[in-house]
């Protein structure tokens, strides 16, 4: 099995991203749960033959999977994980080391500025969120 | 659009390595310039925590290197992900003494990781696929307006 290029997957991600019937596509099933083109077709204004196609798009680049079932009674569900690539890609763009290594300057220029830097050290230790 | 899997800056600072060293290192150092509070377990293997004023996250570092005053590393999740999520990113600073002051270097690498849901699974991102999909859409579309 070929490694899927992180690049593709973003990419993917994105062209399904920028395009408003996906976008609802996704929306609808990320807050409703899995649904069928049919269902989809009820609560969205877009035809069940033009949800049936982008559904195929969106299965094709692994951002919606098809649960098994009868043609008609496919149910289709978001698949996480080409997200949590383009939010790594996200990430990188927000990680912001200019902003950390100046403040980082500024705190070394200014050493004695700093009276209550020795006060709040007092963290619980809980286990959390990886950041 | 190709993932910035490494970051690297580099900047000049008028201090020495040990200064910059215990500003890397320190919880006050770190809860300065880099959160807003922390508290450090220094050694490879030690949890430092990092807090933000206004944010409900904490982040959890996970020493690696510690090598004063030159070497400092520590892993840590992507921030967006779920705390669950294996990948972590490296950070690793470099100080090296350059007049009286330090040259330091920061990398974080690891952004492109892929999820291990993706290794090994008949996924089908391919992107020229997926144009020709879209090409079609679009005759699709038009045809059926």
């Amino acid at each position: 099995m070929p490694r899927p290029d992180p690049e593709a997957v973003a990419e993917a991600v994105f062209a399904a991203l920028a395009e408003p019937t996906r976008r609802s596509i996704l929306s609808a099933l990320a807050a409703r749960g899995p649904m069928t083109a049919t269902g989809l077709a009820d609560v969205l204004p877009i035809s069940r033959q033009a949800i049936t196609k982008h559904l195929e798009l969106l299965a094709a680049a692994g951002l919606v999977l098809a649960e098994p079932g009868e043609r008609r009674r496919i149910r289709y569900r978001v698949n996480a994980a080409p997200m949590a690539i383009a939010q790594s890609y996200l990430a990188a763009l927000a990680r912001d080391w200019d902003s950390k290594l100046a403040r980082l300057q500024r705190s070394l220029d200014a050493p004695a500025a700093q009276p209550e830097a020795a006060a709040p050290r007092l963290l619980s230790r809980q286990e959390g969120d990886g950041q | 659009m190709p993932i910035p899997d490494r970051i690297e800056r580099t900047i000049d600072l008028a201090q020495p390595p040990q200064r910059v060293w215990e500003a890397l290192t320190s919880a006050e150092g770190l809860g300065g310039w880099f959160g807003d509070r922390a508290t450090v377990d220094l050694r490879p293997g030690g949890t430092a925590y990092v807090e933000w004023d206004g944010e409900d996250f904490k982040a959890t570092l996970t020493i690696v290197v510690v090598e004063p005053p030159t070497r400092f590393a520590w892993t840590w999740g992507i921030q967006g992900l779920p705390a669950a999520d294996p990948r972590r990113t490296y950070v690793e600073f470099t100080l090296a003494p350059s007049g009286g002051g330090t040259r330091l270097t920061v990398v974080e690498s690891g952004f492109a990781q892929l999820p291990d849901e993706l290794l090994g699974t008949a996924y089908h991102g391919n992107v020229e696929g997926w144009r020709k999909e879209l090409a079609e859409l679009a005759d699709y579309l038009h045809a059926a307006a």
